[in-house]
């Protein structure tokens, strides 16, 4: 167990590609963080880079103290679970569990204690003996856990896992995979690009974006308080409704529809506004309201998405499934729920109502602003 | 509002349909393990019974006239006794086999045939899959690479072949002269050690392309992951390669050990037959180039078809063995 620091790290693929941009992430010993982002961001670089399987251009990492740039992979004291889980297709699964560990000089009844301590935990104990095309996708994904588990490493790497898994069998293994990582302890860096698999899983999310962090933070504060408005639309769903909005006074147009912010806010005229979907709400009879015009509606069961368009822009509002629908329905938010982004750069704008917000919401860390 | 971020979260993933899903990769990359819906979907649905057998039938018309009527014949004629001058023949029953097994000379050149054989097919296999190990690491990736170096495969045996031989050209070898900078007089079709090295190192050189072609695409078979786990769990390249490289190549390999030792036993006759220039008397030659020499020589068709019998036996128990004995540790996918 160890901490693990990367420190204005870089990758420059063959080519010129630069697909990860200076990126610095200290990890706690024991911390589980979470590399979240669109296809293409880096995510597997980053990653790839911390186990050695890919050189790291500029920057370092440290595991533990020790700069491990030129440490062959073996030697990083890591181990990593990968999408296709890699199996070694000869080995029987008791094989390919005692492999690393066999490579390294572990006495015989070490490996055998180990294996059976590893197995138990995942309950792949019946399947030692077979051979890995002989065990279904989730078993699979079991024996790819136990061979990082067995060698006890100082930190496990994931790359997607779970996302060769049924939906079913991904968020029963989501569950299993957090309480083995709080159970062990191991300092764990783990991609993905599923949002809600990163907010489940995180003790902190990194958000990257074009290989560059656009946020660190717990998944709540990531979630309450994004710090752009990339952050905004990845994190959550249904994502973040983002609007163009002027302001005037205290009042905020989108279009023709306005919205009374009770005070005048300090930022200027064009802001892009953020409302979550939960955040609205229907409005009582003659409070001032914008008219969301309906368009169809997702019914999700415990809450209905209902579609639609204020002033011809894309809104939705998550609302309770007694509330009744009409073809246009009166919406407003308490100002406080409201979330500001520049119009230009799209970076968050301090809240100019963060008396309430600052009850809600711990302080986050934001990365590189 | 009772929404929580997580819970309206869930429930759009869980509409989603799964991507891909557990098979989705290993369909698609040539990997570990196929699934065995993917060979189901490859059996091909015939409407007429017939159809197939007539697909089949140019392959076994082909097969029956060059493989088993010459071989019925062959084994025919091994037990008469043929007149040199075309006038009938007498049956003779096992007596050119005993004539055969008895002969000292055959049983010399059974014994070079075996240990020309286990040379040839031991270095090509070994400089083959050596090469194919060195490109791999080279051209991982690289498209353009590999194109040249399959292209090896197109052109290389037959001018590899002469080229070899030129190599050893009394007059005007390049490695005559090299071998005589060490004060090795190498007399090629008149020393019989001389003889043996060179129809050695033009038969490994002629198969070394073959070998290589297939090694490297057994190699570039072997996916990236597995690859990638083993470098993070053993240190030692070496011990990589012999734990996981090489097992994971053993179906390529065993295919080459037979086609390797088919090559050795037979298609290496046109090697020996220009070293020895057809002065077989103190250069060694293997036990088909006796089938010729006996047969269109020496004019004895019984004792020559005796031979091939011989031979077809050996080659037959030799299979035989390679698959109850090799295939059985051999890890297919
Ligand atoms: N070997 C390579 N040579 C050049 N460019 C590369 C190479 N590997 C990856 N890239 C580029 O680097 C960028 C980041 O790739 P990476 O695999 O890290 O993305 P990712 O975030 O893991 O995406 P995904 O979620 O699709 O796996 C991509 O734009 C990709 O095209
Ligand atoms: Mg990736």
């Amino acid at each position: 167990m160890a901490a693990i620091n990367i420190t204005n790290v870089s990758k420059i693929y063959a080519g010129g590609v630069e697909a990860v941009k200076s990126v610095s992430i200290d990890i706690a010993d024991g911390e589980f963080i979470v590399l979240v982002g669109p296809s293409g961001c880096g995510k597997s670089t980053l990653l790839r880079m911390v186990a050695g399987l890919e050189a790291i251009s500029k920057g370092t990492v440290e595991i533990g103290d020790r700069v491990i740039n030129d440490v062959e992979p073996a030697e990083r004291d890591i181990a990593m679970v990968f999408q296709n889980y890699a199996l070694y297709p000869h080995m029987t699964v008791y094989n390919n569990l005692a492999y690393g560990l066999k490579n390294r000089g572990t006495p015989k009844a070490e490996i055998d204690a180990r294996v059976a301590e590893a197995a138990r935990m995942l309950e792949i104990e019946q399947y030692l003996s077979r051979k890995p095309r002989a065990l279904s996708g989730g078993q699979r994904q079991r024996v790819a856990m136990g061979r990082a588990i067995v060698r006890k490493p100082a930190a496990f790497l994931f790359d997607e896992p779970l996302s060769n898994l049924d939906a079913k069998l991904r968020v029963s293994m989501r569950g299993e995979i957090k309480q083995l990582q709080k159970r062990l302890g191991t300092t764990s860096l783990y991609v993905t690009h599923d949002q809600l698999e990163a907010m489940t899983l995180a003790d902190r999310l990194v958000v990257l974006n074009g290989g560059q962090i656009e946020q660190i933070g717990k998944p709540l504060d990531v979630y309450h308080t994004p710090a752009s408005t990339f952050v905004a639309s990845f994190i959550g769903s249904p994502a973040m409704n983002l609007l163009r909005g002027t302001r005037d006074g205290n009042q905020l147009h989108f279009g023709s529809q306005v919205l009374d912010l009770g005070r005048a806010p300090a930022f200027p005229g064009q802001v892009t506004v953020g409302i979550r979907a939960e955040d609205l709400r229907i409005a009582t009879p003659g409070e001032q309201a914008l008219t969301l015009k309906v368009d169809y509606i997702e019914e999700l069961g415990a809450q209905r998405l209902v579609h639609g368009t204020i002033d011809g822009k894309k809104l939705t509002a998550s609302l309770s499934p007694e509330i009744e629908i009409g073809e246009t329905m009166p919406l407003t938010i308490a100002p406080e729920r409201l979330h500001f982004f520049d119009a230009d750069t799209g970076k968050r704008l301090a809240q100019p109502f963060a008396v309430s917000e600052g009850k809600r919401v711990e302080r986050l860390e934001i990365a590189g602003a | 509002m009772t929404n929580t971020p997580s819970s309206s979260a869930m429930s759009a993933t869980l509409a989603a349909p799964a991507a891909g899903g557990p098979w989705g990769l290993f369909g698609r990359r040539k990997s570990a393990s196929k699934p065995p819906e993917e060979t189901d979907a490859k059996r091909v649905q015939f409407n007429s019974r017939l159809l197939p057998y007539l697909f089949l039938a140019p392959q076994m018309a082909i097969i029956f006239v060059f493989f088993y009527w010459p071989s019925v014949q062959a084994i025919h004629s091994s037990f008469y006794l043929e007149d040199p001058f075309g006038f009938g023949s007498t049956f003779v029953g096992l007596a050119n086999y005993t004539d055969v097994l008895k002969s000292g000379e055959y049983l010399g050149i059974a014994r070079f045939t075996a240990v020309f054989t286990a040379l040839v097919t031991f270095f090509s296999l070994a400089i083959g899959l050596l090469l194919a190990v060195k490109a791999d690491g080279v051209i991982r990736g690289n498209a353009t690479y590999k194109t040249l170096l399959i292209w090896v495969y197109a052109i290389a045996p037959p001018v590899a072949g002469l080229m070899g031989m030129m190599m050893f050209d009394q007059h005007i070898g390049p490695l005559v002269k090299f071998a005589a900078f060490f004060g090795w007089d190498l007399k090629v079709g008149l020393n019989y050690n001389d003889t043996a090295f060179a129809m050695i190192v033009v038969s490994v050189w002629k198969q070394i392309p073959y070998n290589f072609i297939f090694f490297l695409s057994g190699l570039q078979g072997i996916p990236v992951s597995v690859r990638e786990a083993a470098l993070m769990d053993c240190r030692s390249g070496f011990r990589r390669f012999w734990t996981v490289i090489l097992p994971l190549l053993a179906p390529t390999a065993f295919f080459l050990l037979i086609i390797n030792t088919t090559y050795a036993l037979f298609d290496t006759f046109g090697v020996i037959d220009v070293m020895v220039k057809d002065k077989a008397a103190n250069n060694p030659i293997t036990l088909v180039y006796k089938v010729y020499m006996d047969g269109f020589r020496g004019n004895d068709l019984g004792g020559s078809s005796a031979q091939s019998v011989i031979l077809m036996i050996i080659v037959f128990v030799l299979t035989i063995f390679q698959f109850r004995f090799i295939e059985r540790r051999v890890h297919y996918n």
